[in-house]
């Protein structure tokens, strides 16, 4: 037993074996786990992580994607490839099949957005495949009221959250117990900043959706945001569309998805920009969040994402 | 860069809101947009509390109700920060931010000096044996930054500090309103001579877990070509490769470790904390809830344990009852044998107590329906320390240390 000094672990070093902790945790305690995947970048290093937590073996549990129906055709082309070339099953929600069946009614108008209701497509999905744990790619940094959720964030009957109710998380010691109704969030990236998760990209050279680096789109401007011109969205009085070089920062539903000015072309200068922004990305780009003040705390109350 | 995990503690008031706002700002953690939301709702002056007291019934009563983890990074590290609020659940929350921190950084208010629940602070960071602990003295501005009230505070904390074993600690007086000492050296305190809080927070050195044989706790069997099992977990302590003679507990086969995983595949060696995977020569019976151990360095399993618990349920707990016990990966069946002692944090003795009520911290012995194979946890953290859950709320009720 002699000291031996081992140089410092790097964050990321750190960052992704506690995310491989809790999958792996997660996965042994429930019976039927799924990742939800929006073909974002948060949820693409979830599934390398996934893939690094069950090598040699395959991952154990299916991909859920809430469809909104909205999505960047780029998003939905990634999705598919992905799933086909690293061998992964694919379970689908569409937002779609719940207007249809009358369990949701659209929002109309010019600001209309499949965003919220989105919740009761994803908790239809958990009933339909008896789901008991959903992975999810939120981070603490994203938002204040997430910054007070626990890494396995229990959800009742109904999907809600209860912020004054939640077990504390003791060393690593994590209590994946439900009763049946009851499911799990599993945030295993809770502790990544939005850097991390660049940095991490960079590190695994992961492929994302093309809409993350800069390219040619045409756009218009609204409450000091730009969006992309779509069949999904109504263009109000005075809203001109212009071409400008853009790239996306988060990839949501067309509708309510921002994006930002920027010439970076490749992952090393999308980091660059990263590291030297000075806005969030959720203010920056998620017309979602700005809506109140406390928008996310009550969508989450709701069982949303 | 690397990470360094602390956890902030103080008493209603102190100031630790304001503190870590500042910690945010003042190291550009803090974007254009959040700041904008922050000044739109101060009142007077930047509040800067507003940027942590994140749910809307806080900011409707202004306070600060659960546990909140921050990432935030300077050029030279990287932090994650769990504030720990001052009301009424503070040791239960406490103790949650403090079992995983490098670091307790622990806030006094200097008009008031240490206060019962300064002490039940100072008391949790040294029974959870948090490597370094922090004392700063805030608002020195509302006592004209006389080093007296420094000084006089600094006594009572050493004092203290002999008699509940807290050791390595620094002190440093502050005004986080103000922002002295806190990024920058005060022009207003010019008799410390120490660095200011952010600089110790970038320079105290983040041990890596102490050294000594190898635990890994099996989490899952992974099936790899041909067949093979791998074991998978994070490792806890120590080191492992090709082989290495190990120990599977508790049944206690005898083995030697064949090959070993990390993230990126197969390795030389793999070290704690990483998640790693190994396989075994002999094809040994593996599952979940075992221990791999260094055969030549390992726990001895038990039916029973001596162990220093705080009590985090809402309903109180007496002998006879019986809950389920995660250790590691390991869950057995677990029986409350007897309260041997319950701290008074006035007198800090361990006087008789007949149960266990929300926020107590108190020598018990246990009886398992199963075998563990637990270190004490002065010894090793990972493997010495475990949760009590309740069989029929399913929460977590107990935070415990094997003596
Ligand atoms: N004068 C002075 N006031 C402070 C200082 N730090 C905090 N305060 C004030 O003390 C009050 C409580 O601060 P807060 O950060 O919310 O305390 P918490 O309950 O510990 O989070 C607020 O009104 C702060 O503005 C300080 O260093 N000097
Ligand atoms: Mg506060």
């Amino acid at each position: 037993m002699t000291a031996i000094s081992t140089p410092a672990l790097s964050h990321l070093r750190a960052l992704e074996a506690e995310a491989i902790h809790v999958i792996r945790e997660v996965a042994a305690e429930r019976e039927r786990p799924a990742l939800l995947f929006s073909g974002g970048k948060d949820s693409i290093v979830l599934v390398r992580l996934a893939q690094k937590a069950f090598a040699p073996g395959k991952v154990p549990f299916p991909l859920l994607h809430i469809d909104t129906g909205h999505n960047f055709p780029e998003v939905i082309a990634f999705r598919d490839k992905l799933v086909q070339e690293s061998d992964l099953t694919l379970l689908v929600g569409s937002v779609q099949k719940s207007i249809d069946d009358g369990r949701v009614r659209e929002e109309t108008g010019p600001r209309a957005s499949r965003n919220r209701l989105q919740t009761v497509t994803l908790l239809d999905a958990i009933a339909e495949h008896r789901l008991d744990a959903c992975f999810g790619g939120a981070r603490r940094d994203e938002e204040r009221s997430r910054a007070k959720e626990r890494v396995l964030s229990l959800r009742d009957d109904f999907g809600q959250w209860d912020p004054r109710r939640q077990r504390p998380e003791l060393w690593d010691l994590y209590n994946a117990r439900v009763r049946p109704g009851e499911h799990l969030r599993a945030f295993p990236i809770s502790n990544w900043t939005e850097l991390d998760v660049w940095q991490y990209i960079a590190q695994e050279e992961l492929e994302l959706p093309s809409i993350y680096m800069a390219h040619e789109r045409e756009v218009f401007e609204r409450d000091g945001m730009l969006y992309a011109t779509s069949d999904f969205i109504t263009l109000m009085d005075g809203e001109e569309p212009f071409t400008a070089s853009v790239r996306y920062r988060t990839v949501g539903d067309m509708s309510c998805t921002g994006a930002v000015r920027s010439t970076a072309g490749t992952l090393p200068d999308v980091v660059a920009e990263i590291a030297a922004t000075n806005i969030t990305e959720r203010g920056e780009t998620r017309a979602d969040d700005r809506a109140t003040e406390a928008a996310m705390e009550d969508r989450k109350r709701e069982g949303y994402f | 860069m690397d990470l360094l995990r602390l956890a902030t503690a103080g008493s209603v008031d102190d100031g630790k809101s304001t503190l870590i706002g500042r910690l945010l700002y003042d190291s550009k953690a803090v974007l254009a947009d959040q700041l904008a939301h922050v000044e739109e709702r101060s009142v007077d002056g930047l509040d800067l509390a507003l940027l942590t007291d994140g749910l809307r019934a806080e900011r409707e009563q202004g306070i600060t109700i659960d546990v909140a983890y921050r990432s935030f990074a300077t050029p030279r590290r990287r932090f994650i920060l769990a504030d720990c609020p001052g009301h009424a659940q503070y040791t239960r929350n406490m103790v949650t931010g403090a079992s995983t921190a490098d670091l307790a950084l622990l806030l006094v208010d200097a008009r008031q000096g240490l206060t019962e629940q300064s002490r039940r602070h100072a008391a949790i960071a040294a029974l959870l044996e948090v490597e370094h602990v922090i004392v700063a003295v805030n608002k020195m501005d509302l006592v004209g930054y006389a080093e007296d009230v420094f000084d006089g505070i600094v006594r009572d904390v050493i004092e203290l500090g002999a008699a509940i074993g807290l050791h390595k600690t620094d002190f440093i007086p502050i005004s986080a309103l103000k922002g002295d000492n806190v990024v920058e050296r005060s022009a207003q305190m010019p008799w410390y001579d120490g660095p200011p809080l952010l600089e110790r927070l970038e320079t105290v050195p983040v041990e890596p877990p102490a050294v000594h044989g190898a635990r890994l706790p099996v989490q899952l069997v992974l099936r790899g070509e041909g067949g093979t099992r791998w074991a998978a977990g994070r490792l806890a302590a120590g080191s492992l490769k090709a082989g290495d003679e190990v120990v599977v507990l508790p049944s206690g086969t005898r083995t030697r470790v064949a090959e070993v995983r990390d993230a990126d595949g197969l390795a030389e060696v793999v070290d704690a904390p990483l998640s790693v995977s190994v396989r075994l020569e002999d094809e040994v019976d593996l599952a979940r809830g075992e221990l791999i151990a260094a055969a030549d360095d390992a726990p001895s399993p038990t039916r029973e344990l001596t162990a220093t618990v705080c009590w985090l349920g809402d309903r109180p707990a007496r002998p006879g009852d019986r809950f389920q016990l995660k250790h590691g990966t390991r869950s057995v069946p677990a029986k409350l044998d007897s309260v041997d002692g319950r701290i008074d944090f006035e007198s800090l003795e361990w006087p008789g107590a007949e149960e266990l009520r929300l926020n107590d911290i108190a020598h018990v012995k246990i009886r398992l329906g199963g075998e563990i194979a637990a270190d004490a946890y002065a010894r090793c953290h990972a493997t010495g320390a475990f949760i009590l859950v309740d069989e029929s709320s399913l929460d977590t009720v107990a935070a415990g240390m094997v003596s």
